[in-house]
């Protein structure tokens, strides 16, 4: 479980001449593939050299900070941009150069982008009524639509009269019904509240769920990210710094920068000083994965999550120090701890009524469990 | 001594009232005076289409009759002029705004070489007196080449219309395009709308009150315009020509009923917009 190495995001331009272990199936049922696209604005690099592949009916998601390029990988696939280099295929189909009117896609876009002139039914109705559904089906496809996404009774309103969720909503419906190939979704709840985003965070997984379609979802966001995702790509300036479920970019970050963009992390420098040994700067030698590794040698960093350490000694890799700093945060208790290596954060989960050290400057030695290390390259969050 | 006191405050207190009154009329005061003196000369014209003149010349209030609007086209000349007029505007207003509504279209949504100087130009006209306008389309027009082909008349006028409202048209439109939402054309392609489809399902019906704007802006714009006119009519008479030809001569009371018409069809059609609005506010608001 521990050597499963991440996917690399970039794949070789060409998936001809499979090699045995390359899995033919996952290629037949890629619903979108993205092969080397780049998009230049003017001067701009928004996307650089872009390969992805998207299953069939997976929840997919790019994360990433504002403006590194999800927006426009978004728009080239819905057919908005055009890519400057590249091919994008949905299913079989070479996609790039045709509108968007003439791609199995829909959007729901940041803004919403309903129309303020049509009523709700209307505005649901649009995309049945371009690809020529009549009467009686138009009305019960935008009716079930309606009812799957929660808002059955407001056919008749004018977009302006419903609140943000509601228009959210419709936004949905509006594409969704049109049972596209492909939905793709830019920051669909940004523009609203937080107790409203959690809730649409589960829906919308549900809907997906429902319908399964595949769903391409963009945020900055990697709490919603993580929610709702099957698998996601972390995005820096333009390139995909890492690809993989929840899971994997969590426990086993390839680079610091996912490391620090998906929750909190602790990252000590050091050299490797074996297969599965690593000597931290000032500090003691530890044991990590060899699959961790991966083959590196000479500078790397350690990575340990805080909910990992322990504040007693009983694991292998150990470091002592003294708290300096703690915060009691109801679920768990949040220390910081400084050691030679220099300041660590721990959480330690108040499992038991009063547990833990709550005075500052007591010497505690931290240990963790060698399987729940990663290292990367260097502490850097090299915007490359 | 008390009651001097007493009626001393009673009299500070009355002038304090007063003062009050004052302040809190004054503004209304001001501008009925001012209403009243943009009103006074429609008030004058409405008044005198009643009126009965003695001479040629309507200026001497004589008595009331109802002759000049039962008789309103009983003057030579005036119903073929009023009919120009109309004919012009209208034709110029479509034209005016089917061309200034692709102009102001271009002029947001794409950025092409000759853009800014285009900017600059469609302001020209607005910014040029109409003395010059109409001069120096009537060198153009006089020119032989160009007389050979078109002569002074009908469509020297047109043009010339179609040209100065062109400016007001492309005004009217573009700001509506500023505040338009992209996404929205967008969000259209992306249901499955080709170009065409986007324009006239999404486009069109959300610049309409813009172009109905543009519209009605560029028929009173031409319906009243004189001065350039006047340069390029040639034998054709315009309803403004008419009134100038006639007003040296006197003018005839009739001018006075076409005038108050013009009037009350105006304000009937602000009065209904305001009407229209405000019911729209309370219907949006009522959710
Ligand atoms: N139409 C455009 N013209 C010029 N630059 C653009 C345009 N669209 C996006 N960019 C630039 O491309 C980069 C990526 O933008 P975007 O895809 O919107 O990022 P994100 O959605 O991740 O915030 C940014 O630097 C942005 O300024
Ligand atoms: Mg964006």
């Amino acid at each position: 479980m521990g050597e499963s190495i991440v996917l690399s995001a970039v794949r070789e331009p060409q998936t001809q001449a499979p090699p045995v272990e390359s899995t033919p199936a996952r290629v037949k049922t890629a619903d979108v593939r993205l092969v080397g696209v780049t998009k230049r604005f003017d001067d701009v690099v928004a996307v650089d050299d872009l390969s992805l592949e998207i299953e069939r009916g997976s929840f997919f998601a790019l994360l990433g900070p504002s403006g590194c390029g999800k927006t426009t990988t978004l728009r080239m696939i819905g057919g908005f941009e055009q890519p400057t280099e590249g091919e994008i295929f949905l299913g079989d189909r070479e996609v790039s150069g045709l509108p968007s009117y003439k791609r199995d896609v829909n959007t729901v876009f940041q803004s919403y982008a309903l129309f303020p002139h049509l009523s709700v039914l209307e505005n649901v109705a649009f995309g049945l009524r371009r690809r020529g559904v009549k009467g009686k089906d138009v009305q019960t496809r935008v009716r079930d639509m309606l009812r799957i996404v929660g808002l059955e009774g407001l056919e008749g309103r004018r977009p302006r009269q419903l609140s943000g969720g509601q228009q959210q909503r419709v936004a949905l419906a509006r594409a969704l019904v049109n049972r596209p190939r492909v939905l793709l979704l830019d920051e669909p709840l940004g523009a609203l509240d937080l107790k409203l985003r959690k809730q649409m965070q589960l829906e919308l997984k549900g809907i997906q769920h429902e319908v399964g379609i595949t769903f391409i979802h963009v945020t900055h966001d990697q709490e919603e990210a993580m929610t709702m995702a099957d698998r996601i790509a972390v995005m820096n300036a333009g390139r995909i710094e890492q690809l993989g479920t929840p899971t994997e970019l969590y426990e086993t970050p390839q680079t610091a920068y996912v490391a620090g963009f998906l929750g909190v992390s602790n990252l000590i420098a050091g050299t490797v000083a074996g297969p599965d040994r690593v000597r931290l700067h000032g500090g003691p030698e530890v044991r990590v994965p060899p699959a961790a590794l991966a083959g590196r040698s000479g500078e790397v960093a350690v990575g340990i999550r805080p909910e990992k350490i322990d504040l007693s000694g009983e694991h292998e890799n150990r470091i002592d120090g003294r708290v300096v700093e703690s915060a009691y945060i109801g679920v768990a208790t949040q220390y910081v701890v400084e050691t030679p290596c220099g300041r660590l954060i721990v959480y330690s989960q108040n499992t038991q009524p009063g547990s833990g050290p709550s005075a500052r400057d007591h010497a505690t030695t931290l240990s963790w469990n060698p399987e729940s290390t990663f290292v990367v390259n260097s502490m850097e969050e090299e915007p490359k | 001594m008390s009651a001097i006191a007493v009626s001393a405050a009673r009299r500070s207190q009355d002038l304090a009232a007063a003062w009050a009154f004052v302040r809190r009329h004054v503004l209304t005061v001001y501008a009925m005076l001012g209403f009243a003196y943009l009103m006074l000369p429609i008030g004058f014209v409405i008044a005198f289409s009643f009126n009965h003149p003695q001479g040629r010349f309507n200026y001497v209030w004589n008595g009331f009759t109802f002759d000049n609007w039962k008789h309103w086209d009983g003057v030579p000349g005036l119903r073929s002029a009023l009919v120009l007029s109309i004919e012009i505007g209208l034709l110029a207003s479509l034209l005016a705004t089917a061309l200034g509504t692709l102009i102001a279209l271009a002029l947001v949504r794409y950025r092409f070489r000759a853009r800014g100087a285009t900017n600059i130009l469609i302001f020209l006209p607005l910014s040029t007196p109409e003395i010059v306008l109409g001069a120096s389309l009537l060198t153009l027009f006089g020119n032989r080449q160009i007389s050979n082909v078109i002569q002074l008349g009908f469509w020297t006028i047109l043009i010339a219309h179609v040209m100065f409202c062109i400016s007001f048209a492309v005004v009217t439109i573009k700001a509506r395009l500023i505040g338009f939402d992209r996404h929205l054309e967008e969000a259209a392609m992306d249901l499955g709308a080709n170009e065409w489809a986007t324009f006239t399902k999404v486009t069109l019906p959300l610049i309409a009150p813009a172009i109905l704007a543009s519209m009605l802006l560029c028929f009173a714009v031409s319906v009243d315009d004189f001065v350039v006119t006047y340069f390029n009519a040639g034998p054709r008479v315009t309803f403004p020509v008419f009134v100038w030809n006639s007003a040296r001569v006197g003018a005839p009371p009739q001018v006075n009923v076409i005038g108050s018409v013009i009037f009350i069809v105006a304000v009937t059609g602000m009065v209904a917009n305001v009407l229209v609005q405000i019911r729209r506010q309370r219907s949006a608001a009522t959710v």
